[in-house]
């Protein structure tokens, strides 16, 4: 059965059509990486997921429930599905630790003690633990991003879905984002990708898929996408990462 | 090893010092220029000796003292009530015009109207309407004392002030602090009470104290409904000797009582600036 699945997906902002007939199937404990330009509709595509937009037309299916019927419940929807931003968006008024625990408690009806161990476990796991009482701004970024990647997956969601999660952090605090997500992939964290780091692509991607237009263009193995582009437009896009020495 | 600040710290912060040594010489001469100036031009007045005589008289200002101070006593009362209600009806004034749910609009729409008629109307104009307005009604159930009816004035024209400086906080918080909030699954609701709102209230807490000083030395005017407050003591006092010091005294009272408030707006306003600054100067 598929953790999610996508048919016929359609969005656009006004007349500008950001996502066109799009199909994508995801299997549990499966990660995919979405690949392509700024404004080929990669984070749109996440934000219809997650319900922070409304889809135009199409179907999208969480453990074969329709997420897109109208009536659903999207806070619960939201709740079984985590997200993470370029931009960590951490609560700053909030430590690392109530940052954590804020879903669990208000959301999940766990009580404090039990979400604050969790936590507290999930911190120590990723050499967090001496960071749990401080503010966010004491964080460096990639720290920061790794507490918001925490603080999505605390309650265990069904689908993870990550916008762009690196493109606000340097080569060393990429890596250590990179290896806590290769982690949660060994955990079995079914997982969509939105990214401009090719390094995701070769180390936790199932499944690559190009995204130009709201299309998806050309999917394949890391290595087949990266290696042996097929499109002409694929082609393009990585000679232009190699130009920049992104590759 | 201990820290040793290097010779180029050590230069920069004893420029900083002289600098800061000769700024305080100025500032020091330049205000003994003009309070001496001051004293000659107030002193020299012609009228000064009857001045003195009829607003800094020793002899009124301790006779007047101990009803003055029984006064204040209900300054005190409507000002702390008046404080309680003014941001309590703030914040829902602010929440209603920030929200963005169509169900509410009308009450969206009623809290702009509010906000708009009550920022605009002079203090005094609402005390007067209320104050002699509502008692016209001859509504059995409704109190026409003038204590409640001036500090339900005050509370119907801070609360349009105060909700204008909550809603500037809340409008202030980015965006993207909301939607991580509903991305979590939190509700609407969830995400105002527990991510927004906090951060707005602690963008906004220096200038909300500053209108509740504001509203503390405003507490005065409800003397013109008759209360009995501070002001109309003195006021009574003066009618009985023509002698000012009174109200004098009663000012004093006043700013006794701000002064709290002020320095802790001010000390709160220079923590924040300091947490802002510290990355260096600028």
């Amino acid at each position: 059965m598929s953790a999610l699945n996508l048919i016929n997906l359609r969005k656009s902002f006004g007349a500008e059509v950001v996502i066109s007939d799009l199909n994508l199937g995801l299997e549990k404990h499966q990660v995919k990486v979405l690949i392509g330009a700024s404004g080929s509709g990669k984070s749109t595509l996440l934000r219809c997921i997650n319900l922070l937009e409304e889809i135009d037309d199409g179907q999208i299916f969480l453990d074969a429930e329709d997420i897109s019927a109208v009536g659903i419940n999207a806070d619960k929807v939201r709740a079984s599905i985590g997200s993470v931003f370029q931009a960590f968006n951490l609560f700053p008024h909030l430590t690392v630790l109530q940052n954590i625990t804020l879903a669990p408690r208000l959301v999940h009806g766990i009580s404090q003690p039990e979400a604050e161990e969790d936590a507290l476990n999930l911190l120590h796991r990723f050499g967090l633990s001496e960071k749990a009482h401080q503010y966010p701004e004491l964080l460096s970024g990639g720290q920061q991003q790794r507490v918001a990647i925490l603080r999505a997956i605390i309650c265990k969601p069904k689908l993870l879905l990550l916008d762009e999660v690196t493109s606000a952090l340097d080569p060393v605090l990429i890596a250590e984002v990179l290896s806590l997500i290769s982690e949660l992939k060994n955990d079995g964290m079914t997982m969509l990708i939105a990214t401009h780091e090719m390094g995701f692509a070769r180390k936790v991607a199932d499944e690559v898929l190009f995204l130009k237009d709201g299309e998806i263009i050309e999917s394949g193995t890391p290595h087949q996408m990266l290696e042996e582009p097929r499109s002409a437009d694929l082609k393009n896009f990585l000679s232009a990462l190699e130009q920049a020495g992104r590759l | 090893m201990s820290y040793q600040p290097s010779q180029l710290r050590l230069q920069r912060e004893a420029s900083r010092r002289q600098a800061s040594r000769r700024s305080t010489t100025i500032a020091l001469l330049s205000t003994l220029a003009v309070g001496a100036l001051l004293i000659v031009i107030v002193t020299g007045a012609k009228g000064f000796a009857l001045v003195r005589e009829s607003f800094f008289s020793w002899h009124y200002a301790l006779h007047s003292f101990p009803s003055v101070l029984s006064g204040i006593w209900l300054n005190l009362r409507v000002m702390i009530i008046a404080e309680i209600f003014v941001l309590i009806f703030g914040l829902l004034l602010a929440l209603a015009r920030t929200s963005k749910s169509p169900v509410l609009y009308p009450v969206k729409l009623f809290a702009t109207f509010y906000t708009d008629v009550f920022r605009g109307l002079p203090l005094l104009l609402v005390l007067l309407l209320v104050g002699f307005g509502i008692p016209g009604l001859q509504i059995s159930w409704i109190p026409n004392s003038a204590v409640m009816l001036g500090t339900l004035s005050l509370i119907l024209t801070y609360s349009a002030y105060v909700a204008e400086v909550i809603r500037a906080g809340i409008e202030a918080v980015n965006p993207a602090q909301r939607m991580a909030a509903r991305a979590l699954g939190l509700s609407q609701t969830q995400a105002q009470r527990h991510v927004v709102l906090p951060q707005a209230l602690r963008k906004v807490t220096p200038p909300l104290l500053n209108d509740l000083v504001s509203l503390q030395k405003d507490s005065g005017l409800i003397s013109v409904l008759g209360a009995i407050d501070a002001i109309r003591a003195a006021g009574i006092e003066t009618a009985q000797s023509f002698n000012f010091t009174p109200y004098l005294v009663a000012g004093a009272i006043f700013i006794a009582l701000t002064i709290p408030l002020t320095r802790f707006t001010d000390w709160l306003t220079r923590k924040q600036d300091r947490a802002r600054q510290q990355q260096g100067q600028w």
